[in-house]
């Protein structure tokens, strides 16, 4: 379920090079939309250079912090914030305070959204109650009330028992599991990836292994229990290789990387920037090709932003004493274009799949498509668009991000969201 | 005029020529100090403050007298005792202290990165005595002015690391410095007190306590205690068996140097460090000298760069 404010429907005409991977389309063309629902796609002969429309953007893994840290998100700032980064369906993770671990945090939260949401969200629910990894937490209700997917995003499910009931008893629930897959032995303490840059720092590891082994886990409980499984921000080449196997295996099985993952490593931690501090931290070059690999193969099936906003007090000291996340919804497209597409490694068509068909599919929303009689889901892109990203470029409450000074070339121009413009620049 | 702020954050901040240049006037500086008069003027109506958020006998007490002997004037501030007790950011103790126009802040914390903080938020010049797990400069270069003084020079000769470089500041700060002067070091530890890819410190690694007998310098570091309980080694005593610097294991003319404090009889037996090898009190003493050859240099000469502010590199 996907809640957001209501409002009237619009009415646009856009002609831009129009790109639908899923549909197959990509042409100059004219777009009419009346009343919130595509209504007319007319081939033209050209189209204005730089500008792509394609169907706007899913995020399968947003963080809004709301409740309890309104001062960083709210579902106001936050959805804003998606406009802003082209996307048209959020899914909000329920690490907050308190943790969405029962029906009645899940249905104020959705009312929430009715009144605040600018972009429609989704709200995930807690695998274990308080994400303490010990007793399961209602599902069957919290599906009922719109639990999108169950997730302990922020932890992993320690427990390999209580992960095998979890996935066994998602089957009630009828929702996927969402996983953040860490064994917390291996990475205790862990402030960065662990290898070269971490050796040179004397900052404790994070190994890719810590990561790989859960994978390797979770899926084996997977196929075991016949259940599907989303597993959320995966950061190692032996996670991705693990994946490519259990899918050709026949597991039920998709994934995510986000844009951080994607485009830089773990060199950019040398600068001690507390904005290059995330879980799973950023990792060697070679795991960051085994990432592009996998999105342009559809081994990884969505770009999530893991947009996790902070005070800018809580950022600013010493980089082992910063609490792990970075903003991405506003900066996802421009970065990826910049540093994927731009140099080649990803085809845009590829892209622009990953971060709307793909996660809508994972987490069993609405795609995105651009056809006659479809809502109008759309994203306006400028590909030649230079900006520079500064703290006040923000919609976000936050402004916790690794681009911070950077130029990024590609902007989101409109966004259409549930028949809606949502923003234009 | 303006002059640059400089700063020393890390070893990777200095050149060859800067570390050569700071490890001379130690040593006229420890000329003078054979004199009578034991102060020198040079500092005087400066301000040093040493901001130690961590416990320091040796670090502390260095830095102290070393900017006493120069005539500045000093304060310290520990964190307990202090509004870091009542929950006060870095930032914001740093913008505190910067208020009385410091010339330069003396910074020792357990955590990685709070130098550059300190370096970033104030105008003084910032001097890393030690952050986390990461970097001890002054102790580099301290060790760098006693080897010297010990065997005359420094190109070429091997030094034996032996211990807990996982956690050890001192020994990461140390191999960079001895490459940068043209030394030649070997890690000796355990596996699991050696950080993974290693390698890319530069130096030679051994698992091996034997590589011990073909170097000139013999450099201890300490054995925490804590390292057992997260069963990093079985125990001390299996560890003092495999890697403790015994008096069969030193052949004579080598030198032994340890950073202090001392765990006698685990990784280093008493006999070693009472013999007429061990160079522990010239390190302290060495500790002085370089610090006030730091404190000169920051202030007075013109040599030592700008810490580079890092660029990030996407790929």
């Amino acid at each position: 379920m996907l809640m957001s404010r209501n409002g009237r429907a619009d009415a646009l005409t856009v002609r831009a090079r129009v790109i639908d991977p899923s549909g197959g389309l990509d042409e100059p063309a004219t777009v009419t939309v009346e009343d919130g629902v595509i209504t007319a796609i007319q081939s033209v002969a050209t189209a204005p250079e730089g500008l792509v429309l394609a169907p706007a953007f899913v995020d399968p893994h947003v963080h809004l912090r709301t409740p309890g840290r309104e001062d960083e998100e709210t579902i106001a700032s936050g959805t804003e914030a998606a406009a802003a980064g082209g996307y048209c369906a959020i899914v909000a993770m329920p690490n907050t305070d308190p943790v969405v671990d029962n029906a009645s945090v899940l249905e104020a939260l959705v009312e929430r959204a009715r009144e605040e949401a600018v972009v429609p969200t989704g709200f995930t629910a807690a695998i274990s109650k308080g994400q303490r990894g010990e007793e399961l937490t209602e599902m069957a209700e919290l599906a009922a009330a719109g639990a999108i997917a169950f997730t302990d995003d922020g932890r992993p499910v320690a427990s390999a028992g209580l992960m095998r009931r979890a996935l066994a008893y998602s089957a009630v629930a009828d929702r996927p599991l969402a996983l953040h897959c860490e064994e917390p032995t291996l990475s205790a303490g862990g402030q960065m990836h662990e290898g070269a840059v971490s050796a040179a720092l004397g900052l404790a590891g994070w190994p890719s292994v810590a990561e790989s082994l859960m994978v390797e886990r979770d899926l084996s409980l997977a196929a075991y229990e016949s259940r599907p499984v989303h597993l959320q921000h995966l950061s190692a080449r032996a996670s991705v290789d693990a994946v490519r196997r259990a899918r050709a295996a026949g597991v039920q099985v998709s994934a995510e990387a986000s844009p951080h993952h994607l485009c830089a490593t773990d060199e950019l931690v040398r600068t001690l920037d507390a904005n290059v501090k995330m879980n799973p931290p950023l990792r060697t070059e070679d795991d960051r090709r085994a990432l592009v690999e996998g999105l342009v193969d559809g081994t990884i099936d969505c770009v999530a932003t893991d947009h996790a906003p902070h005070a800018r007090h809580e950022k600013d000291v010493p980089f082992e004493e910063a609490p792990f996340g970075v903003t991405g919804l506003e900066t996802a497209f421009g970065a990826l274009n910049t540093f994927l597409v731009r140099t080649r490694e990803v085809p845009l068509a590829t892209l622009l799949d990953r971060l709307s068909a793909g996660p809508a599919r994972a987490l069993g929303l609405p795609v995105p498509r651009i056809a006659v009689g479809d809502p109008a889901n759309l994203v306006l892109l400028d590909l030649e668009a230079e900006w520079t990203v500064r703290e006040d470029s923000f919609r976000s409450r936050s402004a916790n991000s690794w681009l911070l000074g950077r130029t990024l070339v590609g902007a989101v121009v409109k966004t259409v969201a549930g028949g809606r413009v949502v923003f234009a620049a | 005029m303006t002059t640059e702020r400089r700063h020393l954050l890390a070893v990777g901040d200095l050149t060859r020529a800067d570390a050569e240049r700071i490890l001379d006037t130690a040593s006229a500086l420890e000329r003078s100090l054979d004199r009578e008069m034991k102060k020198l003027p040079t500092l005087r109506g400066r301000l040093v403050v040493n901001l130690f958020y961590e416990s320091s006998t040796r670090t502390l007490s260095s830095f102290e007298l070393a900017a006493k002997r120069l005539s500045a004037d000093t304060m310290v501030l520990r964190a307990s005792g202090s509004s870091v007790d009542k929950g006060e950011s870095l930032r914001d103790t740093a913008l505190t202290l910067a208020a009385y126009d410091p010339d330069v802040i003396v910074i020792r914390h357990p955590h990685i990165g709070a130098s550059q903080l300190v370096a970033a938020a104030t105008d003084a010049h910032v001097i890393n005595a030690g952050d986390g797990k990461h970097q001890h400069p002054t102790q580099a270069l301290l060790d760098l002015h006693t080897i010297r003084d010990a065997l005359g020079r420094l190109d070429g000769v091997t030094v034996a690391i032996v211990g807990d470089v996982l956690h050890s500041r001192v020994a990461r700060s140390l191999v960079e410095a001895l490459l940068l002067v043209g030394a030649e070091p070997v890690l000796i530890a355990p596996p699991t007190l050696l950080p993974r890819n290693v390698e890319a410190l530069g130096a030679k690694v051994s698992h091996s306590i034997d590589p011990l007998a073909d170097v000139d310098v013999v450099y201890v570091l300490r054995m925490q205690a804590e390292r057992m309980e997260a069963s990093y080694v079985p125990s001390l005593r299996e560890y003092t068996a495999l890697y403790g610097v015994t008096p069969d294991r030193v052949r004579p003319g080598q030198v032994v140097m340890h950073p202090g404090p001392m765990n006698r009889g685990v990784e280093i037996d008493p006999r070693v460090a009472d013999s007429g090898a061990s160079l522990v009190t010239t390190q302290v003493r060495s500790g002085l000298v370089v610090r006030m050859a730091v404190l000169y240099d920051l202030l007075t000469a013109p040599g030592l760069h700008v810490a580079p502010v890092p660029i990030m590199e996407v790929a």
